[in-house]
């Protein structure tokens, strides 16, 4: 062998080893770390804020905050589905007809047949589950484009619907089966004025809230990871406390606490775990990032594929089973053009066109964002045109916004 | 008839970074087949794109003299002005388009009104189609016609243009034996009709069966240029021209002390996945612990295609052969299943193929093991970082922390993360597909100190690359491919550029 020895070139790099211990202690240098994920938790502040001020505070009153819980969770449990099909590189524009079909469908169970409530229940999620697993067939399976395949099922479902309810509408709904979107938990432990138990499972979830994150934190030491400082990570949770006890002081004072809140509030928690820290999320965002990569890397893209819209079926069948709840009946034309509102949310929520960037949390806030901005202006009087105008634009801004931070980004490099 | 129709004088064109001319001088004469050849890298194909206008004129340095005048390309249109038209390797055909629409493209025939005069249009076709031996009707789509067929309607549009050079890039690289004699028939005839033509190609039993004269480019710079029209120039006259150059990188020293077989692979054979060609042909190989075995094969001969076919059936249809580890048949079906069996495959292609580039380091480290650091099926994110962690301290990956996204890394730095990647997979032979292109040389001798570490813990690796200089530096056998099968397996003692070149350019009369 005809070689000569030379020494390898001298290594320029111990400053990353220095970054990593102590504390990153000033909060500009966190917030610029994550333009793109805190900028859109500043623009909610704000939007909340300006339209607290243009209502006169009424946006912020109990009886309001109620409202948009009660008004929006459906398209935010869309909204976290589509957020992971959108992550893998895929969309679904069929949720609305699906809301619609899985509602018919155990409508027609319970109000017609007279079956019990929690078989429409049980009906209605199974209902949306076959739906995932056909379009996951296509998609995954044929390999067909999936704005194609949902496409097709949009009116597929839309067409479905029509012939189960056979073009009438079904109310109403048996009381039981009407709490799961307008029953609340109120008065179990008593209160004056207000309700003590939605303030105690408030002040539960603030001190787990507390725990797993400070857990996080000395798990992040004991591995030699960067944290904040101390000062500012207790800022931040005492912070995240007063929202939400506010929050919940609020919900206290009207009704009490939502059992759609509630089952959001699993959601959320269970889907922002899944995405973030299961190597089935994990391979979501690999598929999305780079799918040949991701195949080359042993991932297996159809079953992963196959089950994110068996998933996305399945929350969509839950939010059929909230808005006809909410609605107190089946109509035809029930769900339409909420697979809009959830891409819409997802997008603002900072999930990226072409796949592999976004968050369950991201999409909520997004969804906030949207609720918010409607309500507002339906308190100030705004008509339904200029609603949608205004829809119309922070949707383009809030895509426009993350086009213009990535290519910053990329320009620094 | 010996005078030049062209003349480029001082070529230099530059890169950030890296120099691909240097002073580059290329004469042809009116009415000559002249070939260009030169190993993968060495500038052909770049200064073809300097010629056609691809870079534009002030980009590169030098002068350019066609027919007698200095010319000044801004882009493509402006040198097939002149009658300078370029085929490239890959064809830019419609595929569903017609024949006579292809030909025409950009430049169609025209009748009353600016619309097209389709009768005008198919019967100038069906003349050009003539002209280059074609017998297809000018109206049918060109996705029915083979690779062959498709490269002479190219020849065929070339023609239409009133084309004086005609410029082929690996013009019979994806055909088959009677196709490439066709279109070699073909370019005498264009060359007897008055048409000159440069020629790139690997395929030195072409050049000596049909050049004029020959340009040998290494490293960028013109070596000779050797006159082929009395007869007698051989191949090997060629390759000497072609690989001999000083070692311009240095190689880590190494003690081999290869052990058991690890790999076997038996008569391996894999088809295109659309073609009706056979891409890899009846390989068979072994590699032993802490050996590294090299894969020396010009562009096209199958080395990609037989090992990701090797990774997972990652390529091709119809793959057919027997797979042993440590004597042990195997199935590989799925990648999956390979990575399981102990294979892993660091891509030639990094970003497409190897890296999600707007995922962070660490994500990038962990995703093709990410069973090894969860229990059911959730992921311990901080043994996760550690893992990153630890193989940016091994292997001296320059990032400011784990959490960056690979895409702004180097690419020295990116192909780091990929060997990481497979590294933690703990695999027990590593193929590297030319684990060091397009990075700088104290990273590729990083690159080499890291393989030399692994073969040091009685791993297999396999290196597949373009550089003679690499293999003969880093491996202890190499086998070369040439038309996808095993040509010849020589101990690197016995290897040398020219031994290595003139396997890799064998033709199948003595593989068969």
């Amino acid at each position: 062998m005809t070689s000569l020895k030379q020494s390898p070139p001298a290594s320029s790099g111990s400053a990353p080893a220095a970054a990593l211990h102590g504390g990153i202690g000033d909060p500009r240098t966190l917030i610029l770390r994550n333009l793109r994920q805190s900028g859109i938790y500043i623009a909610f502040v704000g939007i909340v804020l300006l339209f607290a001020i243009l209502t006169d505070g009424v946006l912020l009153s109990p009886g309001n905050i109620t409202n948009i819980v009660l008004q929006y969770s459906y398209i935010l449990v869309l909204a976290i589905g589509m957020v992971i099909l959108i992550i893998a590189g895929h969309i679904d524009l069929s949720v609305g007809s699906v809301v619609a079909l899985t509602g018919a469908v155990s409508a027609v169970l319970v109000i017609q047949q007279g079956y019990p409530w929690w078989v429409g229940v049980a009906a209605a999620l199974a209902v949306g589950v076959a739906v995932g697993a056909w379009h996951g067939f296509w998609v995954a399976y044929v390999g067909m484009p999936a704005f194609i395949v949902t496409l097709a099922g949009m009116l597929l479902f839309r067409g479905l619907t029509l012939q189960v309810l056979d073009n009438v509408s079904l109310s109403p709904f048996p009381s039981e089966y009407q709490k799961v979107a307008s029953g609340f938990l109120n008065g179990l432990i008593g209160g004056q004025g207000y309700d003590a138990f939605t303030l105690l499972i408030a002040a539960i979830a603030v001190i787990g809230y507390a725990v797993s994150v400070f857990r996080t934190r000395l798990a992040r030491i004991r591995y030699q990871q960067s944290v904040e400082s101390f000062p500012l990570f207790v800022t931040r949770v005492l912070l995240v406390g007063a929202v939400v006890m506010y929050f919940a002081w609020q919900l206290a004072h009207a009704r009490g606490l939502p059992i759609v809140l509630i089952i959001l509030a699993v959601l959320v928690i269970a889907y922002g775990l899944m995405t973030k820290n299961t190597v089935f999320g994990r391979q979501v965002y690999a598929i999305g990032g780079n799918l040949s990569a991701a195949t080359l890397s042993g991932v297996k893209v159809r079953k992963v594929n196959f089950w994110i819209f068996v998933n996305m079926g399945l929350l969509a069948g839950t939010a059929g089973v909230i808005y006809s709840s909410r609605s107190n009946g089946a109509q035809p034309a029930a769900g339409n053009m909420f697979e809009l509102d959830a891409i819409a949310a997802a997008f603002i929520g900072g999930a990226a066109v072409a796949g592999g960037v976004g968050t369950v949390v991201g999409a909520m806030v997004g969804g906030l964002i949207m609720a918010v901005m409607s309500n507002g202006m339906q308190l100030m009087g705004i008509d339904q045109s200029t609603q949608s105008v205004v829809k119309g634009l922070v949707l383009l801004l809030a895509v426009a916004f993350d086009i213009y931070n990535k290519r910053r980004a990329g320009a620094t490099r | 008839m010996d005078d030049a129709i062209l003349e480029m004088r001082g070529i230099t064109k530059r890169f950030p970074g890296v120099t691909a001319l240097e002073d580059v001088s290329l004469t042809v004469r009116r009415g000559q087949i002249h070939a260009i050849c030169g190993e993968n890298g060495a500038g052909k194909s770049t200064l073809m794109k300097v010629l056609s206008g691809v870079y534009p004129t002030g980009s590169y340095d030098g002068e350019i003299v066609f027919e007698g005048r200095p010319v000044h390309f801004g882009g493509i249109r402006d040198s097939e002005a002149v009658g300078i038209v370029i085929i490239h390797q890959e064809l830019a055909l419609v595929p569903y388009l017609s024949i006579a629409e292809n030909i025409f493209l950009g430049n169609e025939r025209r009748g009353r009104g600016g619309f097209i005069d389709w009768n005008r249009t198919n019967a100038d076709a069906a003349g050009l189609l003539a002209s280059v031996g074609l017998d297809e009707n000018p109206v049918s789509p060109v996705i029915q016609l083979g690779v062959g067929k498709q490269q002479l309607v190219e020849i065929a549009k070339a023609l239409s243009k009133e084309v004086r050079l005609l410029i082929l890039d690996e013009p019979t690289a994806a055909l088959n034996d009677v196709d490439s004699a066709h279109l070699l028939d073909l370019l005498r005839r264009l060359r007897d009709r008055g048409i000159t033509c440069i020629m790139i190609s690997h395929k030195l039993n072409e050049i000596t069966a049909i050049a004029d004269s020959t340009t040998v480019i290494r490293d960028g710079r013109t070596v000779e240029t050797i006159d082929m029209r009395g007869g007698g120039v051989t191949q090997e006259r060629i390759i000497r021209g072609m690989v001999g150059r000083d070692l311009d990188s240095f190689y880590p020293d190494r003690v081999s002390t290869p052990g058991e077989e690890v790999l076997r692979i038996e008569d391996w054979t894999v088809w295109h996945p659309v073609q009706h060609r056979k891409v890899v042909d009846g390989a068979s190989l072994t590699v032993r612990a802490g050996e590294v075995v090299g894969i020396a094969g010009l562009m096209g001969a199958g080395r990609t295609e037989l090992a990701m076919s090797v990774f997972g059936r990652s390529y091709g249809r119809d793959v057919s052969g027997r797979l042993y580890m440590r004597g042990r048949p195997v199935k590989a079906r799925t990648v999956a299943e390979a990575i399981g069996n102990g294979i892993a495959y660091a891509t030639e292609d990094r970003k497409r193929y190897g890296l999600n580039l707007i995922a962070d380091v660490r994500a990038n480290v962990s995703a093709a093991a990410l069973g090894k650091l969860s229990r059911a099926g959730w992921v311990n994110g901080n043994e996760e970082i550690k893992v990153a962690e630890e193989s940016r301290q091994d292997l001296n990956i320059k990032t400011p922390t784990v959490m960056d996204p690979v895409g702004t890394l180097s690419g020295g730095n990116q192909q780091k993360v990929v060997l990481s990647k497979w590294l933690f997979t703990d695999p027990d032979v590593l193929i590297l597909d030319e684990p060091t292109r397009g990075i700088d040389v104290g990273a590729k001798f990083e690159i080499y100190t890291i393989i030399n570490r692994l073969v040091a813990q009685g791993k297999a690796v396999i290196v597949i690359s373009s550089e003679l200089p690499e293999l003969l530096g880093m491996c202890d056998r190499i086998y070369t491919l040439s038309a996808g099968r095993i040509t010849g397996e020589l101990a690197v003692d016995q290897a040398t550029q020219e031994t290595l070149m003139a396997l890799m350019t064998k033709e199948k009369e003595l593989a068969g």
